[in-house]
This record gives C-alpha cells, structure tokens and sequence, in this order.
C-alpha cells in the first residue's frame, strides 16, 4: 500500500495551489461580499484544463483521473467555498453523466465545450417538494412526436444562471414512481426553458444558485440522456460520483481554515505570548488536523475507487458524511481560535464556516449519507 | 523557428529560512522551481511558439532531480526536453558549465538561445553570457521583450540602467532574459498529464563535444573560498524630523564614525 502521490500528481498539486493562491484567493472576500460569480476565474480555469480534468483527451478534456479532480477541488476550495462548488457541479454533475451515459453524438457535442470551459454546466434533480425525496419529482415530461414536451421547476441549481447545459430530470411516467423518471440534456436558449429567482445563502455565496423553470418547453428526443425512465439510477450515480467533489469541497474548506488559524495563533499575543503557545490552542489544532487528514485518505480512497472502475458509493458517502462534517467541526473552532476577529469579515474563517455547513446539505445530506452506508451494512 | 532555452533548478529562496542558531540555511522542505528568470525566458519562448510557430527544447544541467523542472517545462508547452547530467559535471563553476552547456548546445540546431539573466541561487549572471562565447555567437542581454519578424530579424528590447535599448539582431543569436519580462502561464492540466508519458532525453559527458578536464570542479578556474552568514545588524536609530536637523543627524554620525 502506498499513500504518497506520484511525481505527476504532485506536480499537479503544485500547480493547482499556485493557481489558487495566486488567482482565486484575492477574490473569495469579494466574491463573497458581493454574491457574484466569479466568471473571470472560470475563463482563467478553462484556459489551463480545470473545467475538464477527468474528461478524457479525445472529448477535449485534460485526460486526468478522479483522484487529481478531487485534489483541485480540495485545493481551490481551500480558499474559496464557491470556487470549489463551481468545479464540482461542472464536472461532476453535468459533464461525468453526458459522458457516462451520453451517446456518441451527445458526447461529441457536449463534451469538448464543457471541458474546454467554454460552457459552463450544470444539474437540476431537486424541485419544491423533492429534495432527499427526489423520486417526489414534480416536473413532466410528455411525449409529443419528436419531442418532449417539459413542464416544471427545479430548485437551488448551482451554476444556473452562468451554465449553457444543464442535465435535468422529469417524469415520463408519473404511475412509477422512480421508474418513470428519465433524464435530459437541455440548452439554456431552449425554447420554454429560464432561469428564476436567485437564492440569498448563507456562504457559497458566489456560486449562482437558482431556480429553472420549464414551461412548455420543447425537446428534441434526441436529448434523452440514457434510456427512458432510466433517470433515478442515473440520478443516483451521478450523485455518487458528485459526493466525491463535495466531500473534496469540504476537505479544502477545512484545509483552508487549519492553514489560517495556524498562521493567526502564532501572531495573535495574549497574556503576553502568542496564543499558540497555550496547551488548549494546541490540542484543538491537533484535533482539527487530524480530522482533516482523516477526511482526505477517505476522501482520495474514494476517488482512487472510481478511478479504478471499483464500486464506490459507500466510500463516497463516507467521504463526504465525515468530511462536511469534519469541516464544520474545523470551521467553527478555526472561528472560537481567532476569538472576536474570527467573528469579523476580516478573517476568512467566517467565511469558511458560512460556506461549510452546506456541504452537510446538499448532494445528499449527513442523513442520506448515513442511510446509505448502513443499508450496505445491513443488506 | 526552432527555439532552445536553458532552464535551471533552484530552491525557492523566497521560502527560505536561515537557521537562528547555526545561521545557515535550512533547505529542507523548500521547493525547487524552475529558476525565474529562466521561466521568463521559456515564457518568451512559448509566446513566440503561440504567434509564429516554433519548435521548443529546454535543456537543463543538474543532478537527477532536476527532472521536475523538465516535466515543468513540457507542462507549459516545451516540445522536447534534454537533461545534461553526469558526475563528471559536479562541482562545475560557470566556466564549467557553460562549456558543458555549450557542448550540448553545439549537437542542436537553433535560431535562438534563450537563457535566464541569472539564477537566485548564485547570481552571477555569467552562463549565459559564457555560452555565446563559447558558441561564438551574438548575444544580447537583459530582455524585457523580443518580436520575430518571421524571418530572420528579431528586434529585442533591452533593460539597461539608463532606461532601454532597442536592437534588431539577426538569427542564431543568444539572448538572456529577465523575469520580469512577461508572466509566465501555469502548466495546463492535460499538459502535467502527458509530461510524465513524455521522455526526457538523458545526456552525459559521452553524448556531448567535450574535453573532459575542462568539466566539473577540475575544469572550474573559481572556487568558493568561504561561505558565512551575514550577522544581524542591531535595529537602527529613527529620527522624525524635517530635512536640514536630518541632514545634520547624518553628518555628526559620520564624524563620529571617522566617514568624514
């Protein structure tokens, strides 16, 4: 067993570090305060191949796996929660299923934009009344000749005011219950389609989430993605595979709150020395450090198991149920460590508990992640 | 037009920390990088590549792990890479290196060679200066830009302490480049992906043209006679106060530190 990186995947992680400290950094406070989404970052991203890191070379992607995928969203993350969360939506929920349950003609079409970043993707599964009840979907679609006919609405898109591809799911059969909904690949200027109110979070607040609304709106059958009714299983997997972004996502938050408290406590002069020096400050770090290191092997075992073509829904959920959690752990005490300051905008950390408690919502919450891991224990 | 440019490895002295004790540099876990002047020069290089097509050898002088800077420069855009080492090499002043470069650079074809102005580590700004001599080639030094008329004429833009200078020099020619010229771009992904799937060429004392008792330490005419650490100066005296009480301040400690 060998847990160090090869020379590539350290090289690579040198890279994408450098990228985020040099470009994505300065911005998250801004990003933040404002609620922007910080497109000039994603151009930046798309020019060097962070839009399409696991998509193969041959669908214009980088040819990288999901490990080294995990590794830039965890390292982005670390200094922007938003930033992070772009990446993994991208990737993990619009360009992995078109390439995992595309065919040939959606892939040529779709692929080489979304991992050239040229188009920014994204997914859309929840709606009013379904969120971890997901087979509660709501939205319609009714054959008609050579289309669909969709009606509906999704909520809490991430991406969804920036993306030009979304992958959405509607009931074909609204008597099957999970077996009667399929999934669609749907461009923005589709006729019927647009985008709703934008949601006002509590962090992540630059990632642009908001609602879709189908009325009317017609699609070509052409852009089935997979087979009819074959959209929860679908679905499902691509939420196995988007829990690896997320659990990476909360890794680099609490990554990224370890490497600032680190750096405060040995300035930061109480009772006259710094408050490193103090037995509590010590043990909290260790603690927060542990965890998080804790968090990374589950997080890169994961990863390595898709990479490997190994059956990964269990690791994933466990990735991200003890990684959000892990980094809401790390991000409330990186906050008590900086004292008062912690509680200001002037410090990032607020900032990084603000955007960590998310990570224990969506893509499936703690519970649903519990759920999962113990279903596999009991079956 | 084909391109070679000579890269370095050098440790990030902007990571480095001096020892407090012992006052000598604690090297361990400071990253090696690709040295900056050099990276500008590649920058420069892959610029030139983007405009009016070249092809790109980077080239590098240095023990085994210097490999990194190598897959560093193809994950930028270089298109082949050679890696001059060697024990026979060790120990090489810049006489000595830049003969062994130059010995390399004699078996390549280029129009231009690009090296940094100087590395962080030794700051002498002399190998690449040295090259073009050896090479009896042209050289131009301190670059903060150079265009290619697509032909044969480059028009070069030369930092000097005046202000700047600007030549039209004619292919092959050697230039040295300064970091600050550009900015130089991050490695794409899929270019770190395919920099381990490419080979490094690998080259020794035998692959090159050389008189061996002009390599590494015999061939060095220098040698460091004494390394020490600066010690720390105490904190100065600060005055506030307007030009001509200054002014004064500075003579009478002049005087008494018998300056004047």
């Amino acid at each position: 067993m060998d847990f160090s990186l090869t020379k590539e995947q350290e090289l690579f992680q040198q890279m994408i570090r450098d990228f985020a400290e040099n470009e994505v950094k300065p911005l998250a406070a801004e990003v933040d305060e404002q609620e922007r989404f910080p497109i000039e970052t994603v151009e930046k991203m798309a020019k060097i191949g962070i839009m399409g890191i696991p998509i193969p070379k041959q669908y214009g992607g980088a040819g990288g796996n999901n490990l080294m995928y995990s590794m830039a969203v965890e390292e982005l993350s670390a200094v922007c929660g938003t930033t992070g969360v772009i990446v993994s939506a991208h990737t993990s929920l619009c360009a992995a299923p078109i390439l995992e349950h595309g065919t040939e003609e959606q892939k040529q079409k779709y692929l080489p934009k979304l991992a050239s970043g040229e188009w920014i993707g994204a997914f859309g599964l929840t709606e009013p009344n379904a969120g971890t009840d997901a087979a509660g979907q709501q939205t319609t679609a009714v054959e008609d000749g050579d289309n669909y006919i969709i009606n509906g609405s999704k909520i809490f898109i991430t991406n969804a005011e920036y993306a030009h591809v979304y992958v959405i799911f509607a009931m074909t059969d609204k008597s099957k219950g999970t077996r009667g909904i399929t999934a669609f690949i749907i461009e923005k200027d589709t006729p019927g389609f647009s985008i709703g109110k934008k949601e006002k979070k509590m962090g992540i607040k630059g990632s642009a989430t908001c609602e879709l609304i189908f009325e009317n709106c017609v699609l070509p059958k052409t852009n089935m993605l997979g087979k009819l009714s074959k959209g929860f299983g679908i679905a499902m997997k691509t939420l196995d595979g988007g829990r690896i972004g997320i659990a990476a996502q909360a890794l680099g938050l609490a990554q990224g709150a370890i490497n600032e408290t680190v750096k405060y406590v040995k300035e930061r002069k109480q009772f006259g020395r710094a408050i490193s020096a103090f037995q509590n400050t010590q043990f909290q770090l260790a603690d927060m450090n542990t965890k998080t290191e804790a968090s990374r092997m589950l997080v890169r075992k994961a990863a390595y198991k898709k990479d490997q073509k190994k059956v990964y829904s269990v690791d994933a959920a466990m990735a991200k149920l003890y990684a959000a959690e892990t980094a809401m752990e790390v991000t409330n005490k990186a906050v008590q460590l900086h004292g008062g300051y912690g509680y200001t905008r002037e410090y990032p950390v607020e900032r990084m508990m603000r955007d960590a408690k998310i990570t224990e919502i969506y893509e499936g919450t703690s519970e649903v992640q519990r759920m999962v891991i113990s279903a596999n224990m009991l079956k | 037009m084909k391109i070679v440019v000579c890269i370095k490895q050098v440790p990030d002295t902007t990571e480095i920390k001096i020892d407090p004790k012992t006052g000598t540099l604690i090297r361990e876990g400071v990253p090696s990088i690709i040295n900056p002047d050099d990276k500008g020069g590649l920058e420069m290089a892959l610029q030139l590549k983007e405009e009016k097509g070249a092809h790109i050898t980077v080239i590098t002088m240095g023990p085994p792990q210097a490999d990194l800077i190598l897959r560093e420069a193809f994950a930028m855009g270089a298109d082949r890479a050679i890696h001059l080492t060697d024990r026979k090499f060790a120990g090489a002043d810049t006489l000595a290196t830049s003969y062994a470069l130059a010995g390399a650079l004699k078996k390549l074809d280029f129009d231009l060679l690009i090296t940094g102005r100087q590395a962080i580590d030794g700051d002498t700004a002399q190998v690449g200066p040295q090259i073009a001599e050896h090479l009896d080639l042209p050289q131009v030094s301190y670059l903060e830009d150079l265009k290619f008329d697509g032909e044969k004429t480059f028009t070069m833009k030369r930092h000097i302490e005046e202000g700047y200078q600007i030549l039209e020099v004619e292919a092959p020619c050697v230039v040295t480049v300064l970091a600050s010229a550009n900015n130089p771009r991050y490695m794409s992904v899929g270019g770190i992906v395919d920099a381990y799937q490419k080979e490094v060429e690998v080259w020794g004392k035998d692959q090159i043209e050389v008189d061996e008792t002009l390599l590494g330490l015999k061939g060095s005419p220098t040698s460091v006679h004494k390394a020490f650490a600066r010690g720390l100066k105490p904190a100065g005296e600060l005055y506030e106060v307007d030009t001509d009480e200054a002014v004064g301040i500075i003579i009478n400690k002049m005087k008494e530190k018998f300056i004047l």
